[in-house]
């Protein structure tokens, strides 16, 4: 049986790659995703607001450390030499790339237009297979307008795009008026390939303090369904290749996003709860399912069940609210 | 034109030779050398090699003392070795350098020459330190210049080996190890040709070796030592010769020729002067320019002070020579003359008794102690002196002594042709506005783009938080000579960083004429001239100034810089001054600033560089008027409750004018008055606290945190404040404890405000539909609000402060209702060390006697100009004294032993008499528990009772018990002092204080390094911290200072975070005051120098207990008595990660930046350390005392 996918221009083993978390900052998980059979690996993403905190840091307490009193200048010892978050960012690259045969696709975060692009050309230069750009941004301004929203997404990756020769994907969130367009707009920007969806970790309110803290919530397997439907309506009407991502925890939501169309489905929080060798067991279940139906390879069933293929296309354009209300 | 030139200090040059030629550096720290230190660690650390290829081994000893002993054992050993010190750091090495030189061991020591601590301290130069080591037997020799420092470490070097005697390399404290100069460096060639690697071999062949054993360090008796010390002899008569020798060796090395003793002047000279260090340089420059306009005048600088070599001195002296004055930057009270005098003086005689030939008149005088400032005009004063008929002897030069009538008069105008192509420039900043770095770096620029020789000088206040920084830069064409601060209407160019110092500063008295100020103002170009001062605009219009302003906190505002303006105002000077062509500068500027911060630092590159191009287009030129404006000059505002000595003297220290003070004026035995600090009003918020009465719910909390005593809590029968202004917050109190009309308020020092906002931070009173908005809030210090909490502050001063009698103590509400006497410190903004100080002055102030060990606390606690303790209403408040830094725990054991001693001879005296007084009165005297407020307060009836009584018997015994009264009331005697002195230089003492079983209060504020000399690394330094001296992050844990005290078993015991659990501390105070014997608080203190803002203050104790990196208990051995443990655990145990911690502050977190695996380890071992050191007490707080289960728990014998 042929589990081999085409994701942006790279042929995978198979659709499961999972997506950036903490499984990638360590060699020894990366390597044992890799061993379990994930057919590429997407790193944790660098964070551009991270490196303007770090800079902050350096300035003011590395570099701007004199108070005006005759006795220090200093408090802390300058050090000749010393990494910062990029270093290590990039050495880490350096590594899984050494340490895995699997492609591996870097993740970058940026806030400014700048920091995209100069850290997406020491990411190439340091080797990665791919780039994806996690745009993670909460359009907290009252006064941008979507369309302006939408257009920062689309400079950004033109500004990426135009430098770099390996392949870009796009992360994006489903807050928009209209994904479909969304993405339409991207593939003409020069998008490889989009990874539906981003999920913001939402802050919560500590009871005690009132303080606002950040939440981490895993995500659960409903959740995929979201994508699904997406990357449903947009199989075949766009020619960048389509990732799925968010909630898909077992073989069912896999091989449902691949059904709708997705060419590789990522994995984190089941990997996060259950262990890297659980893409073993999904991955079995996946050929066993594809088995019992005597499908022949994964291409073969990609997008089988998009909206254009489905029997009731309309389906994914329905509301369905009524639907389920009455199944309750 | 200088070859190969680098541009550094006095201190990095002395270094780079000493790292260069040694094996061992064992070191401590103390200013001005430390940089010395941290720079050798900090290259060892790096990897940087010697010259025999190895990494020289940095060891940062307990002491000087420890650093000596270190030093002697690796000569002994046959490494070579070396140490850097100053000062009183000097004199803990002196037993030791007697042994280095009685065994004739190869070594240099490079001192920064500074003052001795007498009737004060002082951290600046002068030959006090290096004249007290005359007698050690080793060579000293001097450095003029940052270029001898240089020069003369190599030269020393080389001259130690060859001759066996170990010398100290000295140059003066700041004036040279501290000046950044443009200086020839010195190629490793030769260093190489300078360095016999034969004498280094016999060096090594004379260390002591199991593989051919010697026996060195005997005892011996009256038959041989006697000879045995006369056998140096010819080593000290041969060194002198071999000092030259290694000059001249260097000359031709290097094209600098150096002699023991160096004549400048007219072949032909009458009158010269005699001198050594810094001041040389500027005598050199007024020699030339007398020279010039034919005087016959001379000076020798003599450079090999030991030993001594009259012979070759009587060779340099011109035979013309009639009059001279030898100079010493050192006091000998009680001696007919300084040393170098008598030294000269001596070498004269013996001439003049030996040929018979008449001697010159020889005078001395003393100058430049703790850097004086010793300028051309004070040398033509000596050399005009020298030509009077009876000139002056045993004078003073530089200060006016209206007492003894010692000094010179000298005309202050006179000025030396040296700086007439110079470019002198003068820059008034804040310590934290980076005006002193973007000096350096300008000096670097120019230092590296042209020809010039450049000088930089930096003088600073005293203060950590609001420093104010004057920055001295001359560019010249010739060596710069000028040792001394730039003076009156001299400086080209003229900076004010901060609009505010324009009031405080007469900085355009130093403009010269047709110069140029720069000004930082919000006001632009139209309207700035109206709100200048007038005194301003008068010096504008008669020195024919250009006037340019720059709103630079806007510049630095709108570029992302924050408020940190020294890139902004850096450009300025660049593009007016002219010094460069202004765009080559601002491409140099943008260059350096790409150097500093590189691809890592990227978008602060971008900023920087916005900052610069919006400077450029921010800098208006003004036109000024020809004649003032309006507006007058603001009128003293002299304190009404100032004394007589206050005004005379702290408001003129205060107004910078402590230089003209004459000695009759200041205090004979370094006795100051209290309270001084609350004159010095300093404005530094740029936000207050302000308070909603309404959600206030009188926690007390604000005042206990704030580590400047400027929020303050009063309670008062409501009628007091009748006549309260409208904006007096003031409301009746909560609870049911007080008075039924009792009013409370919580009011707002503003001038005093440092606006770190930990008030509000603590504030737990948050408003029930908003949450941001507190009982306490920041809000923009306005001119309206200074003058409306000014007039509140005032009121509140004047309300009466409540009866201590009836403070609720154990309750936080209560206890901040006491007067702090201890306020408005000079200690840096967020300072996690005051609050407890302050508590303890609110708790037990009226009755402490505080001993201080040097370091931060003793600077914020006792550096003039002025100081934070002060008395309260009664006139009663802590009596403050700092001895040393090593001693502090034996200085404040004396006090409580004299305390003590006087107490019980009052006692006696009491009995003896108790027949002629009420005998009831002298039983209650007697009897009186003085455990509590109103125990003391009772007792201070009596003995008031007492005292009228004993005047009125007529009695030797009363007249001695008269003056012992007072010691009928408690002492509470408190010692204090940072880890440094606690953990490391101290500890002995601490230890043997500890278990005298006295009454002493002993507080350690523990910042977990040397705060005060730059966060050197001490033993309460965490495992894994980075420190100086601990580069690579220290790799022992923190000692654990309480269990060592706990094992004397009669020694109370606590850890305290007043910002992670107030309640505890404020027990801990007072359990600890109350208990009979010793008492050490070790009191968690953030600091700057864990790289944290201290607004986070209060967050980082409570994260440091969290992680168990810090643990809160307290170890009472009266709970003993009463069949409980006496151990008590305070704390929970480790709820986070010690990462989590560990990863806000930087001093962890950037061993992940430079040693990322050591920091994993280093992470991984703390979170250990945390947990097991939390277990081990634990098990010891769990232990049960009462059933004697410790034993029971034994196994039993089989």
């Amino acid at each position: 049986m042929d589990l081999s996918t085409q994701y942006l221009g790279l042929t995978l083993k198979n659709p499961l790659v999972p997506s950036a978390s903490p499984l990638s900052r360590h060699i020894d998980s990366a390597k044992r995703l890799e061993d379990a059979g994930a057919s590429a690996l997407v790193m944790y993403s660098l964070f551009e607001e991270e490196i303007r905190v770090e800079d902050e840091l350096f300035d003011t307490f590395l570099y701007n450390q004199d108070i005006g009193h005759a006795e220090a200048d200093s408090y802390r010892p300058f050090p000749e030499q010393h990494g910062s978050i990029i270093d290590n960012y990039l050495a880490q690259l350096n590594l899984l790339k050494q340490s895995l045969d699997i492609p591996v696709i870097a993740s970058l975060n940026g806030v400014s237009a700048g920091g995209w692009v100069d850290h997406a050309l020491e990411i190439q230069q340091t080797g990665a297979d791919a780039l994806e750009l996690n745009v993670y941004y909460v359009a907290a301004d009252i006064d941008e307008s979507g369309e302006e929203v939408e257009q920062r997404y689309i400079d950004t990756l033109k500004a990426v795009k135009c430098c770099l020769e390996i392949p870009v994907v796009v992360k994006i969130s489903p807050y928009f008026s209209s994904v479909a367009n969304m993405v339409r707009r991207l593939e003409s920007a020069g998008a490889d390939g989009v990874s539906l969806f981003n999920r913001f970790y939402q802050p919560g309110i500590d009871l005690e303090s009132l303080d606002v803290t950040p939440q981490l919530q895993l995500s659960h397997s409903g959740e995929s369904l979201l994508a699904m439907r997406w990357i449903a309506m947009l199989h075949n009407k766009v020619d960048l290749t389509l990732a799925a991502t968010g909630g898909i925890h077992n073989a069912d939501d896999a091989m449902r996003l691949l059904l709708a169309g997705a060419d590789v489905t990522h994995l984190c929080a089941t990997l996060l709860k259950n262990s890297p060798e659980y893409l073993a067991t999904i991955l079995l279940q996946m050929q066993q399912w594809m088995e019992e139906r005597e499908y022949e390879s994964v291409e073969q069933l990609k997008g089988s069940v998009s909206q254009q293929h489905a029997a009731d296309p309309a389906a994914y354009e329905r509301a369905n609210y009524i639907e389920v209300l009455r199944s309750i | 034109m200088i070859k190969n030139p680098i541009i550094i200090d006095g201190n990095h040059a002395a270094a780079l030779i000493a790292h260069q030629t040694n094996e061992v550096i064992a070191i401590y720290p103390i200013t001005p050398s430390s940089p010395m230190g941290e720079l050798s660690d900090e290259w060892s650390s790096n990897g940087k090699k010697n010259l025999w290829g190895a990494v020289p081994e940095v060891i940062e000893m307990q002491s000087e003392g420890g650093a000596a002993g270190t030093v002697h054992g690796a000569l002994q050993a046959g490494a070579l070795t070396t140490t850097f010190t100053s000062s009183q750091g000097l004199l803990l090495m002196i037993p030791n350098m007697y042994k280095i030189a009685g065994e004739l061991t190869p070594t240099v020591f490079h001192v920064a020459a500074r003052s001795l601590a007498a009737q004060a301290l002082s951290i600046f130069g002068d030959h006090s330190d290096v004249m007290a080591i005359r007698p050690t037997g080793f060579g000293m020799l001097s450095s003029n210049s940052v270029q001898e420092a240089l020069d003369m470490a190599l030269i020393s070097q080389a001259a130690t080996l060859e001759s066996r005697i170990p010398i100290v390399h000295f140059f003066d404290g700041f004036r040279t190890s501290h000046e950044v100069s443009k200086i020839e460096s010195i190629t490793d060639e030769t260093v190489r040709a300078m360095i016999n690697d034969d004498l280094v071999q016999q060096h090594r062949d004379n260390g002591m070796s199991p593989d051919h054993p010697v026996i060195r360090g005997t005892s011996q008796n009256p038959d041989v030592y006697f000879q045995a010390r006369e056998t140096v002899n010819p080593y000290y008569r041969k060194m002198p010769e071999i000092v030259q020798s290694c000059m001249d060796r260097f000359a031709e090395l290097s094209g600098r020729q150096y002699r023991l003793f160096e004549y400048v002047g007219a072949p032909d000279a009458e009158e010269i002067i005699i001198l050594m260090g810094s001041g040389c340089e500027a005598a050199h420059e007024t020699v030339d320019h007398l020279l010039a306009k034919g005087e016959k005048i001379g000076i020798i600088k003599v450079r090999l002070y030991r030993p001594f070599a009259s012979e070759t001195f009587l060779q340099t002296i011109p035979e013309s020579v009639r009059r001279i004055a030898v100079l010493d930057r050192t006091k000998e009270p009680g001696a007919d003359g300084e040393p170098l005098y008598k030294d000269i003086m001596t070498t004269l005689a013996d001439r003049a008794m030996r040929d018979g030939n008449p001697m010159p008149l020889v005078t001395a005088g003393r100058y430049g102690l703790s850097s004086k400032e010793f300028t051309p005009a004070m040398i033509k004063g000596i050399f005009d002196e020298l030509k009077k008929e009876q000139p002056k002897h045993h004078f003073t030069v530089g200060i006016r002594d209206d007492v003894t009538f010692t000094n010179l008069e000298w005309d202050a105008s006179f000025v030396t042709d040296a700086n007439k192509n110079v470019t002198r420039c003068l820059f008034y900043g804040l310590g934290s506005d980076g005006t002193v770095s973007a000096n350096k770096n300008s000096i670097k620029i120019i230092g590296e783009e042209t020809d010039l020789y450049t000088q930089g000088y930096f003088v600073y206040d005293s203060k950590k938080a609001g420093a104010v920084t004057v920055s001295h830069l001359r560019f010249g064409p010739d060596p710069i000579r000028s040792t001394y601060l730039i003076g009156d209407n001299e400086a080209e160019f003229v900076a004010c960083h901060q609009p505010f110092f324009l009031e405080r500063y007469d900085m355009l008295d130093n403009a010269a004429q047709n110069g140029v100020f720069l000004l930082n103002t919000q006001h632009g170009p139209d309207a700035i001239w109206e709100r200048l001062p007038h005194k301003v605009q008068q010096r504008i219009i008669e020195k024919n100034l250009r006037l340019y302003v720059i709103d630079a906190y806007s510049v630095a505002e709108e570029s992302g810089m924050g408020r940190r303006i020294n890139t902004v105002m850096q450009t300025c000077f660049f593009a007016i001054s002219g010094i460069l062509p202004k765009d080559e500068a601002i491409d140099k500027i943008k260059l350096a600033v790409k150097k500093t911060y590189g691809r890592k630092g990227r978008r602060i590159v971008e900023r920087n560089f916005k900052a610069i191009d919006s400077a450029l287009a921010n800098l208006h030129e003004v036109a000024t008027p020809s004649e003032t404006g309006s507006s007058a000059a603001p009128a003293d505002s002299i304190p009404q409750r100032a004394s007589e000595f206050v005004k005379s003297v702290t408001l003129e220290l205060i107004a910078e004018r402590g230089n003209q003070l004459p000695v009759s004026l200041l205090p004979d035995n370094g006795t100051w008055p209290l309270g001084t600090a609350a004159l010095e009003k300093r404005n530094l918020a740029l936000q207050i606290p302000v308070l909603d009465e309404n959600l206030c719910i009188h926690c007390g909390k604000c005042p206990f945190v704030c580590p400047h005593a400027a929020i303050r809590s009063k309670a008062f029968p409501a009628d007091a404040a009748s006549d309260a202004p409208e904006s007096f917050k003031h409301v009746k109190i909560k609870g049911r404890e007080f008075p039924q009309d009792t009013h409370i308020v919580y009011q707002v020092a503003p001038e005093d405000c440092t606006g770190c906002g930990l008030c509000v931070e603590i504030c737990p009173a948050k408003d029930k539909s908003q949450a941001n908005r507190k009982a306490l809030n920041m809000e923009p210090y306005t001119p309206q609000l200074r003058e409306q909490e000014r007039i509140n502050w005032d009121y509140f001063l004047k309300l009466p402060e409540f009866d201590r009698n009836q403070v609720k103590w154990r309750t936080m509400k209560g206890s901040m209702l006491a007067q702090p006497l201890f306020e408005f410190s000079g200690a840096c903004v967020g300072c996690g060390e005051t609050p407890y100080i302050k508590l303890a002055t609110q708790l037990f102030g009226d009755r402490m006697m505080i001993a201080n060990a040097t370091g931060c606390s003793s600077i914020y606690g006792g550096n003039l100009p002025t100081t934070p303790y002060t008395t309260n209403e009664d006139g009663r408040g802590p009596t403050w004294n700092n001895s040393l830094f090593e001693d502090n725990a034996e200085f404040g054991l004396g006090f409580r032993l004299a305390v003590d001693q006087h107490c019980e001879h009052a006692k006696i005296l009491l009995q003896q008499l108790s027949h002629e007084l009420d005998q009831e009165l002298v039983q209650q005297v007697l009897d009186a528990d003085q455990s509590d407020e109103v125990g003391i307060y009772e007792q201070r009836q009596r003995v008031a009772t007492l005292v009228d009584a004993l005047k009125k018997l007529d009695s030797p015994p009363a007249h001695e018990l008269l003056s012992l009264t007072d010691y009928l009331v408690k002492k509470s005697v408190w010692i204090i002092g940072g880890d440094g002195w606690a953990y490391d230089i101290g500890f002995g003492g601490l230890d043997h204080a500890m278990a005298s079983g006295r009454d002493i209060n002993i507080l350690v504020l523990d910042t977990e390094v040397y705060s005060n000399t730059g966060g050197q690394a001490s033993k309460a330094t965490p495992l894994g911290a980075v420190a100086k001296f601990a580069a690579s992050g220290k790799s022992a844990i923190k000692k654990d200072l309480a269990m060592i005290a706990m094992a004397y078993e009669n020694v109370y015991v606590a850890h305290v975070a007043f910002g992670a659990k107030d309640m505890q501390t404020l027990r801990t105070f007072m359990e600890a005051e109350a208990y009979p014997g010793p008492s050490l608080i070790i009191a968690y203190s953030p600091c700057i120098a864990h790289g944290i803002d201290l607004k986070n203050n209060l967050k980082q104790q409570d994260l440091a207990i969290k992680s168990g990196h810090w643990q809160l208990f307290r170890f009472d051995p009266r709970r003993a008595d009463e069949g409980k443990n006496p151990l008590q655990l305070d704390s929970k145990e480790p709820s986070i990660a010690f990462n989590e911690f560990a990863d806000t502050e930087v001093r962890f977190s950037m061993l992940r930046r430079t040693h990322p695996e050591q920091a994993d380890e280093f992470m991984r071992k703390s979170g250990e350390q945390a947990r097991t050191r939390f277990d081990h007490y634990k098990q010891l707080a769990d232990i049960d005392y009462k059933n004697d289960a410790v034993l029971t728990q034994l196994p039993e014998k089989e």
